[in-house]
């Protein structure tokens, strides 16, 4: 009827249809959690929860609750699909039944583990096929996992927990979903653990005690952070689906170059750039951070080796490991690296050279299947420091200092005991580790040879000489010298290690925090706030962001940091290059801030300028700013694609309404105006005797038809000759009841334009509402003939301010909805009451009631049940909600058990009612 | 039901368009009426002074004149009752003008039957008051000379609020009476404001007269305006 006259928004909106049709692959998300117990199946129930409230069709294929109480709870909320019985050697396993989830057909399936292995003999060896399945057949999922199922993650977390991993998924199976994060402090869970409330199958209570050690799970909570901030949202890769895939990389390959503080790195790093480049693939530059503590000038060095593999376009990662070759594999393996370019040792003393020869059979011998190329650097000109032993020594005046006074005082004190020597020597001793617990390796290890000497000066014989008499003493010399050292190195190595624990937990804390305050940014206004207060917190720091505006950069209203001219321009040269500026970097080193662009490889959004108060800007801490840096432009990302999606969305929305506004309408239209004609034609074409023979009701003076209900159109049959008059009468019927049916859409329509206009200004006043009920039933009188009423209203009057036209309205929409919904002879319930400081009108019927799926819809314009009768334009149920909401009043439909579906208006009853005197 | 057969009463049609006049026209001579109309306001108050029609049907939505304003030049030297023609939505126009002296209202699209008793009504009315002091209509009696209400022969107690409200919709029986109108004449017009009186008083006089309490066919609301009772 409606020929497409315009040909852009048509072809537009078949490419969008096409669009919709290549997504109908069910979309997968996937709770993931760091390890069992942090909540994942309950956070999935919960989520699916939502998704039932919203009216979607969410059955449980497979959900293992280990009988928790709360998720047992949750889990009843869902209608389950039986599991199917495998007898697999004696034993009755249980599995999801796929075929029987594929036949139910729902819109989301729950299905717990992603990562199992499925009972032999299943259709599939792995669940994660099964989910595919669904998926194909167009069913969404969600699922969980634990980030050790991760294939790329499995090695490093094997390494960290040294628990075998054997069931893995493929990373591919992640690569369209949607990751959410279910996080709880590790300290929460070792409770939960001591509690008996983490379920795991059939481990040793030593390797569950092993496995939930804390610092293991802070390593795995970085991971699982790790894994689900750097994974590329679904809206990202809708983008890069239908945006031309410019950029895409062309190979599998990923290179990573090891960088330290030396300045053969920079050649190295060079180097890496140039096998990119040719292999048109992404590069890493990654620095591993030992336990121990770079001399300013080598982190100086290091910062500007970074700095150049960034410009290069590397992406840069820092990480901390005790272990070198470790710390290199893991980041390998978690970005699926294929090859590591690593500098050929050259010079430096022979101690040096074992070492980096052991460094480099190690990761010969541990790196797998990824590749490792060791490159012969130039030298140098720069005169290399010595590296090695060298920083150990470095510590601070004050603590040898410390060290000097305590073994002194110490002295002092055991000079009572001088006449026993072997007590001031284990009362050394003790200082000693003592003395490791608070000052450097350096210290600690003067500080033994510096008691060594002074146990043997002042207390073994012969006393105030370094000399030794007796072999027994020598003996006992000897050993403390060794014991001492020993020990004293061994405490401070621990704490060493614990202090990159603690700092690693740190960063992951306020990398965590900023990840999940940024999940919840749905602006770009959002987004900076967040990345400022997070900056501040964990900074200490003042920042502003910038965002271009025509050819500059404006500054964000909401910036702690006020930038100057010259600030700005920095800024400005930071957003152009898309590289880091101002101070602490090569690039306009004498700027007052740092300015780190916030981009991603599709584009630059502005510029993130920091004035941190610090001298000098320790590389974990630079790293965290960047880091904080990309993931905020990631999130900007993110906003900025969902914004252009909405748009998308918004304006093949209004077609599709458009489109079913001309639709509805030329048909609602037509129909009573093709029966108005044809009836009126016809009874111009005949004779009738008799004018007084029409009979007229007596309620309305209309012209009731011999039986209610439109007539078989019969125009020029012979009959209308036969019997004049009774034809007569149906014509005229007919003519009225079309005329109604206009009547009714004409003024729809204005009731809609009125509303979309904003015109709907209520007038209230006091009425009854029960008045409102029986007036609208009065006027209905002839539409509702074939539908028994039951009335139930209050004896007394239930006063309420309200506008009684639009209450009235909406209370005949929903009665008209009713009856053309439901058959001829069902009854129509209607009642008002008042409840807790509103008044309640609903309309009840037993009609077929509203499919799940239509639920979430019904008040759309336009939007008729699926199998709706024809008559009605869809426009109803949308002006009564219109007309109640103008009201401060809401209205809401659920099934009836029984069968058939409830409306209810609430109005609020927001003053309280005067009293009236009655008996005057 | 009834064709007039009493000297033709005539009426002024003030209606803008020619498809309404041309239809009230037939309809209204087909009842024995006399018809005369007119496009315009100036035109109808022009043929009103001039024909001196015994009832008016006058449309609100004029080219030239508010349709309040010509009701108000009528009313200054004319009582002849005045019909209004208005549409829906137009509800606050509607009140003003039965406010302002039109004695009913009719909405469009309207059905003839319907427009045919509320001009019979208002003719009723407009005619100097017979002695006929009993009033029928279903069950209820009134009779205003004793003040005593029957509803199916039985005698029904009404408070004094309520025989005045009653008396008031008696004695303008079938035509609408307005929310200001019925507060104005039973408790002054300082309690103009005053509408949950009405539906307090409305609600027990319908549980007194009313066969069916929760279906009235007596006393009629007529959303937004008033009420009306019924007579027949």
């Amino acid at each position: 009827m409606t020929k497409p006259e315009r040909p852009n928004p048509d072809t537009l909106l078949a490419a969008l249809q096409k669009e919709e049709a290549g997504k109908k692959r069910g979309q997968l998300k996937v709770f993931v959690g760091m390890c069992p117990g942090v909540g994942k199946t309950y956070a999935m129930l919960e989520a699916a929860q939502r998704e039932l409230k919203a009216g979607r069709d969410v059955v449980i294929g497979y959900v293992e609750t280990h009988g928790r109480k709360e998720t047992d709870a949750l889990a009843t909320n869902f209608s389950t699909i039986p599991r199917l019985s495998i007898e697999y050697r004696g034993v009755t396993l249980t599995e999801m039944n796929l075929d029987a989830v594929l036949a139910r057909r729902p819109q989301l399936a729950l299905v717990d583990e992603l990562a199992h292995t499925n009972v032999p003999g299943s259709r599939h060896p792995k669940r994660w096929q099964d989910i595919q399945e669904l998926r194909d057949a167009g069913i969404d999922v969600f699922t969980t996992l634990n980030v050790q199922h991760v294939e790329s993650r499995a090695d490093t977390v094997k390494q960290i927990t040294g628990a075998e991993i054997r069931e893995t998924v493929p990373d591919s199976v992640l690569d369209d979903a949607v990751l959410e994060l279910v996080d709880l402090p590790p300290r929460e869970l070792v409770q939960r653990l001591h509690e008996g409330k983490v379920y795991m199958a059939d481990r040793a209570a030593a390797a569950i005690q092993n496995f939930f050690r804390e610092s293991n799970l802070n390593a795995l909570r970085e991971l699982a952070l790790r894994l689900v901030a750097d994974h590329v949202g679904e809206d990202t890769i809708l983008f890069r689906r239908t945006e031309s895939a410019a950029g895409a990389w062309k190979t599998g390959n990923r290179l990573l170059v090891a960088v330290g503080p030396s300045p053969l790195s920079e050649p190295l790093i060079r180097w890496t750039r140039r096998m990119a480049d040719e292999l048109r693939c992404p590069w890493l530059a990654v620095h591993v951070e030992g336990p121990q503590s770079l001399s300013e000038a080598a982190q100086a060095r290091l910062s500007k080796n970074l700095d150049t593999a960034r410009e290069l376009g590397a992406e840069v990662l820092t990480t901390t490991d005790e272990d070198l070759a470790r710390g290199l594999l893991r980041i390998a393996r978690e970005r699926n690296v294929t090859l590591i370019v690593l500098g050929k040792p050259s010079g430096g003393g022979w101690l040096n050279r074992i070492r980096s020869g052991q460094f480099l059979r190690r990761l010969m011998q541990e790196s797998g299947d990824i590749d490792l190329h060791v490159v012969k650097a130039e030298k140098a000109s720069v005169a290399s420091e010595k590296t090695g032993w060298q920083p150990v020594l470095i510590s601070t005046a004050r603590q040898y200092a410390l060290a000097a006074g305590v073994i002194f005082a110490t002295g002092l004190a055991s000079l009572p005991f001088a006449s026993v020597p072997r007590v001031p020597g284990l009362i050394f001793l003790l200082v000693v580790v003592l003395l490791a617990l608070f000052v450097g390796r350096g210290p600690v290890l003067f500080a033994g040879a510096l008691s060594a000497l002074t146990w043997n000066f002042f207390f073994l014989p012969p006393r105030y000489t370094l000399f030794i008499h007796s072999l027994d003493d020598a003996i006992l010399f000897g050993t403390y010298f060794v014991v001492a050292l020993v020990l004293g190195q061994l405490v401070a190595r621990i704490r060493a290690q614990s202090d990159a624990e603690r700092r690693r937990e740190e960063r992951t804390a306020a990398l965590y925090e900023l990840t999940r305050e940024l999940a919840e940014a749905g602006s770009r206004d959002e987004v900076v706030w967040q990345l400022l207060g997070q900056i501040n917190r964990v900074f200490h720091a003042r920042a502003a962001v910038t965002f271009p505006s025509g050819d500059k950069l404006v500054p964000h209203p909401d910036n702690t940091l006020i930038l100057t001219e010259k600030e700005l321009s920095v800024s400005d040269w930071a957003f152009r290059q898309r590289k880091a500026a101002g101070r602490f970097t090569d690039n306009l080193p004498g700027a007052g801030a740092l300015h780190l662009p916030l981009g991603t490889e599709r584009k630059t959004f502005g510029v993130l300028a920091v004035g941190l108060p610090e001298q000098n800007l320790p590389l974990a801490q630079r790293d965290l700013l960047e880091t904080f840096a990309r993931q905020a432009a990631l999130v900007l990302d993110r906003v900025e694609l969902r914004a252009a999606a909405e748009q998308t969305r918004l304006f093949a929305e209004s077609e599709r309404l458009s489109r079913a506004l001309l639709n509805s309408i030329s048909h609602e239209l037509r129909t009573p105006l093709a029966a108005i004609t044809s009836a009126a034609t016809a009874l111009a074409e005949v004779e009738f005797p008799g004018v007084e023979s029409c009979h007229r009701s007596q309620a309305s003076g209309r012209l009731v038809p011999p039986h209610p209900g439109p007539l078989p159109r019969r125009e020029g049959e012979s009959t209308i000759e036969q019997q004049p008059a009774d034809q007569r009468q149906m014509l005229l019927a007919e003519i009225q009841e079309a005329n109604a049916r206009l009547n009714r859409i004409v003024g729809n329509l204005l009731d809609v334009a009125r509303l979309e206009s904003g015109k709907v200004v209520p007038r209230l006043d006091w009425h009854d509402a029960r008045d409102v009920v029986q007036t609208t039933l009065r006027e209905l009188h002839q539409e509702m003939s074939a539908h028994p009423v039951k009335l139930d209203l209050p004896s007394d009057p239930i006063l309420i301010r309200l506008d009684f036209s639009l209450a009235q309205h909406a209370l005949a929409n929903l009665l008209v909805n009713a009856i053309t919904h439901t058959p001829p002879g069902t009854p129509v319930e209607v009642q008002a009451k008042s409840a807790d400081s509103s008044i309640l009108l609903t309309v009840s019927d037993r009609g077929p009631g509203i499919a799940a799926n239509f639920m979430p819809r019904i008040f759309d314009k336009f939007s008729r049940a699926p199998n709706a009768p024809a008559g009605g334009s869809g426009l109803g149920l949308t002006i009564a909600k219109g007309f109640v909401e103008a009201q401060g009043g809401s209205i809401t439909v659920e099934n009836r058990p029984g069968g058939g579906a409830t409306f209810t208006i609430r109005l609020p009853q927001s003053e309280r009612p005067p009293i009236v005197e009655a008996a005057i | 039901m009834s064709t007039e057969t009493k000297p033709r009463s005539t009426a002024l049609v003030i209606d803008d368009e020619p498809q309404i006049r041309r239809l009230l026209r037939v309809t209204l001579e087909a009842n024995g009426y006399r018809v005369f109309d007119a496009a315009t306001g100036q035109d109808g108050l022009v043929e009103a002074a001039q024909r001196k029609p015994d009832v008016i049907l006058l449309d609100l939505g004029l080219p030239d004149l508010d349709g309040v304003q010509v009701l108000k030049r009528i009313r200054e030297w004319s009582c002849a009752p005045v019909i209004i023609l208005s549409v829906r939505d137009q509800e606050e126009e509607k009140v003003a003008a039965l406010d302002s002296g039109a004695d009913d209202y009719v909405t469009k699209p309207f059905n003839s039957a319907e427009l045919l008793a509320r001009l019979r009504a208002a003719l009723r009315h407009a005619q100097p008051q017979g002695a006929d002091a009993i009033f029928r209509a279903g069950n209820l009696e009134v009779d205003l000379s004793k003040r005593l209400v029957f509803k199916n022969g039985a005698e029904v107690k009404l408070t004094p609020i309520e025989y005045s409200l009653l008396r008031l919709l008696v004695t303008h029986a079938g035509k609408v009476l307005t929310h200001r109108q019925l507060l104005t004449e039973v408790w002054g017009e300082k309690s103009v404001e005053q509408s949950h009186y009405l539906r307090v008083h409305f609600a027990h006089l319908r549980e007194k007269l009313e066969s069916n309490p929760s279906a009235p066919e007596l006393i009629l609301t007529e959303p937004a305006v008033g009420y009306r009772l019924v007579c027949r």
